[in-house]
């Protein structure tokens, strides 16, 4: 017997704090010797990994392929915005503990319509919801800015306890966000982890392999798509909520399909039958991004050329590509 | 008194009665056999019962309660559950996490989401001995896609079975696999099924199987019954004789 690579094997606890605990370790070190520039990068690459982790439920676990997922990103980044130019507090836990709640909303109530359908009719719902958002981004301009989207000032972190004015304010931002975003990071993977690997999770890849049969376990389908969706567009959403203060800036454009597509190709581009695909698939699309923006005004071509050498060169992505490369050596070792 | 009866069922699909007026009788404890050549309306049968399909007319009665009109969910907690043709498993996970699943929905188990499955030992204890009554102990952490089709067809039954039916329909358990295998699994089958106290319904073209096995033989033709008897009752049938010689039974 073969064993398929693309079985979930990560199996226990242990295994999951073994395989972390070096790259962990990294990330914990890096800021010692690299620069803030490579920082600010990978603290947007770990937000990226949130993001995708989250769309992956959908995708890899339920068998969902959501082409809106930008709508909870967006609206994450909105949420954030609009508090900033309405309340008061200027506090990262304070967005964080309003923003999930409204990400998680609006996840419950477009997740219960488009979990009504499967497949294609999904995917034409999650991106024409996601475009309505986009548009009303666009043209309720008095309270979103329009196109121009709107500004949001670096927050204290800690609950006021790090304040990032002055001269050197945006290296000590930097520095210090990223050590935040990295704990949620972590806290999102063991989260995300255990949710797959609990009972639940394990009802939804059997809805995935076989819908019929799983309604014959008893099992209520589209409850299960619908709780699928709101954990999904929630993480997605936190991503969102993470990644405005560190732009500075939120505009339409996170809402609109391209971003979403660029959610689908981190999670494509890392593996999304593997529990780690997205996490890698979302850093590694951060600075392939970043690198070809840099490097040419055709980076979409360059992206286009990367997706279609993926599909037909690596159609289980990083991870998978690389899992199955393990196994073929420890065999022809044996 | 009868397990579950149906009175006058009917379903048509377009011009043909795939179900005609069926009164089906099942009693406590019996592992009954349904027969008939293809296109006879056994799986329907089996898909009416089971809420896979809504009847056109007439009724379902489960220990004399009607449950007609009643969901797929409420008649798997009832007791009424089912097999397919077709195997129907979730290819993607473990045999084990395929029994697993079955514990976990009976129990309500499968909505937690902040607990890891694995170390629901209860459930995992159970498992283990339900795919060791079905001799698949050692093939648990294996994908249910990587089993031979015998194993395939077993584990479909195992899925089911650890649902803990009342009243098990396994539609064709052993179609698709060589005679040798079928005499396997139908002892696997049968016994658990038997020790277990399960009252089963099984179809089933192999017609030695069928007289082996069954306590009833029930045979369909053309949407409704045309027989209904013990094993010897139905060989000395001559409707049955010449239905299945004159129609000779595929696979």
């Amino acid at each position: 017997m073969k064993p398929d690579p693309n079985a979930p094997r990560d199996r226990s606890l242990p295994r999951l704090a073994a395989a972390m605990a070096p790259v962990l370790l990294l990330l914990i070190l890096l800021p010692t010797f690299v620069e803030t520039y490579q920082i600010q990068l990978v603290t947007y690459g770990l937000i990226a990994a949130i993001a995708a982790l989250g769309f992956n439920l959908l995708l890899g676990y339920t068998g969902l392929l959501s082409f809106g997922h930008s709508a909870y990103f967006g609206l994450g980044a909105y949420t954030v915005a609009f508090l900033v130019q309405r309340l008061g507090p200027h506090s990262m836990e304070f967005y964080i503990l309003i923003g999930i709640p409204v990400v998680a909303i609006a996840s419950a109530l477009f997740g219960y319509v488009c979990v009504r359908h499967t497949r294609i009719f999904f995917g034409i719902l999650t991106l024409a919801i996601s475009q309505v958002v986009y548009s009303l981004a666009l043209k309720l301009y008095w309270v979103t800015g329009g196109s121009d989207g709107l500004r949001v000032p670096r927050p204290a972190l800690l609950l006021g306890l790090l304040n990032f004015s002055g001269p050197r304010g945006f290296q000590q931002f930097i520095t210090s966000y990223y050590y935040y975003v990295l704990a949620i990071f972590v806290v999102c993977v063991v989260l995300m982890w255990v949710v797959v690997h609990s009972p639940f999770g394990k009802a939804l890849q059997a809805i995935r392999d076989n819908e019929v049969r799983a309604r014959f376990l008893g099992l209520r389908i589209r409850r299960f798509r619908w709780i699928s969706f709101l954990v999904s567009g929630t993480f997605t959403g936190l991503a969102g909520i993470l990644w405005v203060p560190l732009n500075g800036l939120t505009t339409p454009e996170v809402l609109y399909w391209t971003f979403s597509g660029e959610i689908v190709f981190s999670a494509l581009l890392g593996g999304f039958r593997n529990f780690t695909g997205p996490i890698v698939g979302g850093i590694v699309f951060t600075y392939l991004k970043t690198y070809a923006v840099a490097t040419t005004e055709y980076w979409q071509l360059l992206l286009g050329v990367v997706l279609v050498t993926l599909v037909l060169v690596l159609p289980t992505g990083i991870v998978g590509g690389l899992s199955t490369l393990g196994l073929r050596l420890r065999k022809g070792r044996s | 008194m009868p397990l579950l009866k149906t009175v006058n069922l009917r379903k048509q699909f377009g011009e043909t009665r795939a179900c005609d007026g069926v009164n089906f009788v099942v009693n406590k404890g019996e592992f009954l056999s349904l027969v008939g050549s293809n296109g006879a309306g056994k799986t329907t049968l089996v898909n009416l019962i089971s809420a896979h399909l809504q009847p056109d007319s007439g009724q379902i009665l489960f220990e004399d309660r009607d449950i007609t009109f009643t969901t797929v969910t409420d008649r798997i907690k009832a007791g009424i559950v089912r097999s397919f043709q077709i195997v129907n498993l979730f290819d993607g996970l473990s045999v084990f996490d395929n029994v697993a699943l079955s514990i976990f929905s009976r129990d309500g188990k499968a909505v937690q989401m902040a607990a890891l499955a694995d170390h629901d030992y209860e459930v995992r204890r159970e498992a283990i001995e339900v795919l060791g009554e079905f001799g698949l102990t050692n093939k648990i952490e294996v994908p249910a896609g990587g089993l031979a089709q015998g194993e395939r067809k077993l584990l479909d039954v195992a899925v089911a079975y650890a649902l803990r039916p009342r009243l098990l329909f396994l539609d064709e358990p052993t179609s698709g696999v060589s005679t040798h295998e079928k005499a396997q699994i139908m002892d696997t089958v049968s016994s658990v099924v038997r020790r277990g106290m399960v009252t089963a319904v099984v179809i089933e073209h192999d017609m030695d199987v069928v007289f082996h096995y069954s306590d009833r033989i029930v045979m369909m033709h053309e949407g409704s019954f045309l027989a209904d008897g013990t094993p010897d009752e139905i060989r000395a049938n001559k409707d049955v004789a010449s239905i299945l010689l004159g129609a000779p039974l595929a696979s």
